[in-house]
């Protein structure tokens, strides 16, 4: 099932620093603090997952990573390099899919190609990216004709295609049916394991996050500290009935102050 | 990876069209309207005319020939073994109506004065228009196509750029926004005087005048297409690295496609009301001219003919913006039927 595309590339994911970056947002003409001298690195090749409650600032933290914002205060560099604004090796997937509907399933993995004008050069890439989430029986498909799992399949290939150093992932499986997303979670992990990217993953499911990455960052309420930073040292692939797996989730409801209700 | 086993049961495709419904067999309702035509015939060609109408034979030989081929559908499936087109069948009750009407036409104006003439032409006098009139008819759609279409064309140009650049640019929003609503809303034709005024010719302050009723709209409905494109869109092509040309060309306007379809609906529509007054007031051709023209000698067969005509021309004109949208949003679920 995995392409050539995972494989054939040696390329190290990005190192993340993020240097005492705080953030506030104009909201009703007064000034809302989101986040709160947030420090944080991250080596690279590592999956880290953000965890928070909801409005914290999780989304807003990764906006600033892939430089769609900057930072109020504060410094975020990949690799030593300072972000100041987007870049094709630093490639977001949001909840929502946003696939472009007038576009095919194919066009749509194209997008990240087309607008860098490789697409004439790299045109196998796409290919290799639909086999890779196995959709290739879909690509002149349009978007409204897929199911919600098959949408962010689409929106995975159409961020790999790019070859990102730096896979940002905004609750990217937060819509999905249980089924499909834990298919999904088992998916990006081999995917992750076998490409060379670092990943940010912002989820609001301990579940997820103890599952999937090797990190997970406890963030506070809003405007949002780092609560507790969180290693697991568990190799992959992970069973889900892991023992080990349940106690690092009591401990991280025990820092999200909701123990007592689980 | 287990992908494959996902994808396959998610198979989602299934936007067919309802199956089209193949009735084969003896076509009742085709007898029915085949023997309209017939009577219709039979009266046309059978019962004095009231005045010398030059085109009587003429309109029984086509009303017969009509109710002949109507004949043949209906009865020939059992006899040659060919079925049908569907789209006749489902044609019946409007031929039956049609020829029905017909007969009802000739009888109250070609063969009895039931209803005062010269207001009421009959059939034939409409059909003496289009076999002796055509040269001046043909020459009228054609002046006022081209004319249409060249103002069309710029307003609607005019306006797809500007409401791009209006959704797309702060600064040109701020000078843009408050003369589109002062001058906007006003109707196309309240500049016929200026516009006759201040242009060299009167086939150029036409042309500024449609230009000017399409724009409106499609300037209007373009801007709050790109205005409505959800930032999330913007944010994906960013990160992967596309230029600000490429947003607008590739995410903004795509986006903004339907809206700009209903703007060029709604320009057409005004264009059209706009050519008709400016022929008449003006441009001393075209199909308003005509209709003005056969008033004046109250030729109202001539008038008749004129309408039928600008109405085909409409509908046609229309038919064809939808083909366009059609074959341009294939990607959008549920579009309109026309
Ligand atoms: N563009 C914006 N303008 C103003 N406020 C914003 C903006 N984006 C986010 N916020 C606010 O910042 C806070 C954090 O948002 P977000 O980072 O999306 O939270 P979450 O942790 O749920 O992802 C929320 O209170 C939200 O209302
Ligand atoms: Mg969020």
């Amino acid at each position: 099932m995995v392409g050539n595309l995972a494989e054939q590339q040696p390329t190290a994911g990005a190192r993340v620093d993020v240097v005492d970056v705080s953030h506030r947002f104009d909201f009703d003409g007064k000034a809302l603090p989101v986040l709160n001298r947030v420090s944080l690195r991250i080596a690279p090749n590592e999956l880290v997952s953000l965890l928070g409650p909801s409005g914290c600032g999780k989304s807003t933290l990764l906006r600033l990573v892939a430089g769609l914002e900057t930072p109020t205060i504060g410094t975020i560099s990949a690799d030593g390099d300072r972000i100041t604004g987007p870049h094709p090796s630093r490639v977001v997937m949001f909840q929502d899919p946003t696939l472009y509907p007038w576009r095919t399933v194919k066009a749509n993995v194209s997008l990240g190609l087309e607008a860098r004008g490789l697409l004439r050069r790299q045109a196998h890439r796409v290919d290799e990216a639909l086999q890779l989430v196995g959709l290739t029986q879909f690509a002149t498909a349009y978007p409204h004709q897929l199911s919600g799992g098959m949408a962010q399949r689409v929106s995975l290939a159409r961020a790999l295609v790019n070859d990102p150093k730096l896979l940002l992932l905004d609750e990217p499986l937060g819509k999905l049916d249980s089924m499909t997303r834990m298919t999904m979670q088992q998916e990006l992990v081999a995917l992750w394991q076998r490409s060379g990217f670092t990943g940010l993953l912002v989820t609001h499911d301990v579940e997820e996050a103890v599952f999937m990455s090797n990190r997970v960052i406890v963030l506070s309420d809003r405007p949002a500290t780092i609560k507790a930073d969180i290693r697991i040292d568990l190799p992959f692939p992970r069973h889900r009935g892991d023992p080990r797996l349940a106690e690092l989730r009591r401990q991280i409801l025990g820092v999200l102050g909701l123990d007592t209700d689980w | 990876m287990s992908s494959a086993s996902l994808t396959h049961g998610e198979t989602n495709l299934a936007d067919f069209p309802p199956v089209q419904q193949s009735r084969t067999g003896f076509w009742f309702i085709g007898l029915i309207a085949a023997t309209a035509w017939c009577a219709a015939a039979l009266v046309i060609g059978g019962l004095p005319d009231i005045d010398d109408f030059e085109r009587t034979g003429l309109l029984a030989k086509i009303a017969a020939g009509i109710a002949g081929t109507l004949f043949f559908f209906a009865v020939g499936e059992q006899i040659t073994g060919f079925t049908t087109p569907a789209k006749l069948r489902n044609a019946g009750p409007w031929l039956l109506l049609t020829g029905l009407a017909l007969t009802a036409w000739e009888l109250t104006t070609a063969k009895y004065t039931l209803l005062p003439r010269p207001f009421f032409a009959s059939p034939q006098a409409l059909l003496e228009v289009f076999t002796d009139d055509y040269p001046r008819l043909g020459d009228s759609v054609w002046n006022s196509v081209r004319l249409l279409a060249g103002g069309y064309v710029i307003g609607a140009a005019v306006g797809f750029s500007l409401g791009v650049a209006i959704g797309w640019s702060r600064a040109i929003g701020y000078w843009a926004h408050p003369v589109l609503r002062l001058i906007g809303p006003l109707p196309a034709t309240a500049w016929l005087p200026v516009a006759f005024f201040a242009f060299p010719s009167s086939h150029n302050a036409s042309t500024f005048l449609i230009a000017l009723a399409t724009g409106f709209p499609v300037t209007v409905l373009t801007w709050s297409g790109v205005a409505g494109v959800n930032k999330a869109f913007y944010d994906v092509a960013r990160t992967m690295g596309a230029s600000q040309r490429f947003l607008v060309l590739k995410v903004a306007i795509p986006a903004a496609m339907p809206s700009v379809f209903v703007g060029l609906f709604m320009g057409l529509g005004a264009s059209f009301s706009v050519l008709v007054v400016a022929e008449m007031m003006g441009v001393k051709s075209g199909l308003g001219w005509y209709l003005q023209w056969a008033q004046g000698w109250a030729a109202y067969a001539n008038m008749y003919a004129a309408l039928l005509v600008m109405a085909l021309m409409c509908t046609g004109l229309i038919t064809l913006l939808f083909r366009l949208r059609d074959r341009l949003l294939a990607w959008q679920k549920g579009l309109v039927q026309w």
